[in-house]
């Protein structure tokens, strides 16, 4: 038997981690298209994708459960292309329970260290030191089936962070869970990253999610990555519409363009990096980019479908003359002011946006 | 329904109950209680006896009155013993490994399992014969290499019973948990596949364990001598100790089935068995 040996590493410093045009196929199905990535040393990236986009293909392949194709891994400079998972050292979460049902919370933190041949003592005080990082202290005696799901996910993180991993590999970890504990979990993920400092890969459908946690968020399509950018770049500079469309709320204009901005609703949008330069266009507007007035005397360019409050801001949806339909972030308070039916006037706050060709 | 004819319900369904137990129990019972009958019969003057087990619990007399019996006991307790360990090693790891590397093939793993079903023992004896015929040559002819012959008897039994266990657990996800945390395939096997699969490891087991010792056709066409064929050698000579074997046979079946579902019962890790383990453990 072979067991990976205790590193003498901080874990602290976490370390680089690199896919290089990595391809996957099934049965004629691109898991995996020319898919490169690179984490820096610390860094927190998420993968952000559709069902089936190869989200975790990707993880899975950085993690050595699934070999590619084609194409290089490499963790801290070293190639680990066709090495083991057993060997790799990796730290993983799952989105289905994975706890070992027959071991207590403790034990099965203790469980990566005990094949590190780790002394009984040290095992034990780092596996309570792990689960008093996850807050679960008290229930450190208890089997799986004694947990809820959140407490099983986060004894699961203390035991996938116990062995001090290269990288940290989250697949879904959130997506099983009910609403609050998610956010609560996700925040707490991400304060206890940054507490230890891991390499992390995260991958999820849940846009909020990537961007409420990651330092950078990777967009996915068919196997293919998109854009990878901070969360706010992501959002505010989208390089094509798919990106606009799946992270956030965007409105699809039609307009034209001419010398460098767009004409939509009557006023003038920016355009950002890679949009279209000439002709029909659609142009991609987030919902707080646009104001709403209510027209002075049965005038405006639009009429108000609906409006609705949403606790800390309000939502009003307009049709506009030019048939678009456009939705309006609003402040909570404005919302009474536009019953069904009001005519109003839509004007764009002209902040940089994307064009795409009208077909 | 109202709380009254709820509670008649309730209690017309304990009685069906009751009458349900005490039919089954007097189905098994009775041909228990006549072979018992039989064993205490004293054949010569017509009154009881208890001659026969007096002989049969002096294991030395026993085995110089009756060496059939004690070579075929034997055979049958190593038989059942190699047949439940070969059984083992062969399924638990293949069967786990179709199921997380090879799912296409758990179909085909599966029909393979259970075509000993359809096969009547005495074809499986002329099949058999010529690789026995290897057998012998090979390891000698002795009673016990007759285990892989039963290994293939209780393959569907078995295969039911551990393709049970492992539908229960998410063996892919466990076993991958494990892997990403350093751990071999071997001690995958060991420490997480095996102990999730108690319950069904020991019910396989115990099926396997059942059928070799209840076994007749395959041992007597070999010409072998087990338990049941030393049994039906007795019967002609002396019926009444054959019988009495036979009893203490089913009884003891039937000890073994009761302890093994004592243990096996409750949740993984939870079970009276693990519970003992950790408490000595917490006092060491
Ligand atoms: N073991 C497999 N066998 C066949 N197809 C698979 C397998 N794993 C993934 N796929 C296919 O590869 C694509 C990507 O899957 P996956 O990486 O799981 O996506 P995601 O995690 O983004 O939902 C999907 O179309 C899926 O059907
Ligand atoms: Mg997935």
């Amino acid at each position: 038997m072979t067991e990976p040996t205790t590193t003498g590493r901080r874990a602290e410093q976490g370390v680089a981690v690199r896919l290089t045009d990595l391809r996957r196929t099934y049965a004629g199905v691109n898991a995996l298209d020319a898919f490169s990535l690179d984490l820096a040393p610390g860094e927190f990236v998420a993968l952000l994708g559709p069902s089936g986009c190869g989200k975790t293909t990707a993880l899975r392949c950085l993690a050595g459960l699934e070999d590619p194709d084609s194409g290089t891994v490499t963790v801290g400079g070293r190639d680990v292309t066709g090495i083991p998972t057993s060997k790799r050292d990796m730290g993983m979460v799952f989105q289905a329970y994975s706890l070992f049902p027959h071991m207590t919370a403790r034990q099965n933190v203790e469980f990566g260290l005990q094949l590190r041949r780790q002394p009984a003592e040290r095992r034990r005080r780092r596996a309570e030191e792990m689960i008093e990082l996850v807050g679960l202290s008290p229930h450190i005696d208890k089997y799986a089936h004694q947990m809820s799901g959140g407490q099983q996910q986060r004894v699961a993180l203390a035991r996938a962070l116990a062995i001090e991993p290269q990288v940290l590999l989250l697949d879904e970890p959130l997506s099983a869970l009910d609403a609050k504990v998610r956010v609560q979990l996700r925040d707490e993920i991400r304060r206890i990253q940054l507490d230890v400092g891991t390499t992390t890969l995260f991958v999820t459908h849940d846009q909020e999610e990537a961007l409420a946690v990651a330092d950078r968020v990777g967009v996915m399509r068919s196997g293919h990555l998109q854009q990878i950018a901070p969360p706010q770049e992501l959002y505010s500079a989208p390089v094509n519409d798919f990106v606009a469309d799946f992270v956030g709320v965007t409105n699809r204009l039609r307009g034209a363009v001419s010398d460098g901005s767009a004409q939509v609703l009557g006023g003038a949008v920016a355009l950002l990096p890679g949009s279209a330069t000439s002709g029909e266009v659609v142009v991609l507007v987030r919902p707080e980019h646009v104001t709403v007035q209510p027209a002075p005397d049965g005038g405006g360019n639009a009429a108000v479908v609906s409006a609705s409050f949403l606790g800390a801001h309000g939502r009003v949806i307009a049709a506009a003359d030019t048939g678009d339909q456009v939705t309006v972030q609003v402040a909570a308070s404005a919302v009474g002011g536009f019953p069904p039916g009001t005519r109003v006037v839509l004007t764009p706050t002209g902040e940089p946006a994307l064009a795409v060709s009208a077909d | 329904m109202s709380s009254g004819q709820r509670a008649r319900f309730r209690r017309k369904q304990a009685i069906l109950r009751r009458v349900v137990v005490t039919v089954v129990m007097i189905f098994f019972l009775v041909p228990l209680y006549a072979m018992f009958d039989y064993t205490t019969r004293d054949l010569a003057s017509g009154g009881r006896s208890m001659r026969t087990w007096k002989t049969l619990l002096d294991f030395g007399k026993v085995s110089e009155q009756y060496p059939d019996l004690r070579t075929g006991f034997i055979a049958s307790v190593l038989l059942a013993v190699l047949t439940v360990a070969i059984m083992l090693v062969l399924l638990v790891p293949t069967m786990t490994w179709v199921r997380l590397r090879l799912p296409g093939l758990s179909r085909i793993v599966e029909f393979i399992c259970l075509l000993p079903l359809t096969v009547p023992a005495i074809v499986l004896v002329v099949g058999l014969t010529p690789i026995y015929a290897w057998v012998t040559y090979l390891l000698g002819g002795a009673t016990v290499w007759l285990c892989f012959a039963y290994v293939i008897l209780v393959l569907p039994y078995a295969y039911r019973a551990l393709d049970a266990g492992l539908r229960a657990i998410d063996v892919r996800t466990l076993s991958e948990a494990a892997r990403s945390l350093g751990a071999s395939w071997l001690t995958v096997m060991w420490r997480i596949v095996l102990p999730n699969l108690r319950t069904a490891v020991l019910s396989a087991s115990f099926l396997a364990v059942a059928l070799t010792l209840g076994e007749f056709t395959i041992a007597n066409l070999f010409s072998r001598t087990n338990l049941q064929v030393a049994m039906y050698l007795l019967g002609k000579s002396d019926a009444q100790i054959s019988v009495a074997v036979g009893l203490l046979a089913l009884v003891f079946a039937f000890v073994v089935l009761f302890a093994m579902s004592f243990v096996g019962s409750g949740r993984a890790g939870t079970s009276a068995f693990a519970r003992l383990r950790h408490h000595r453990k917490e006092t060491a």
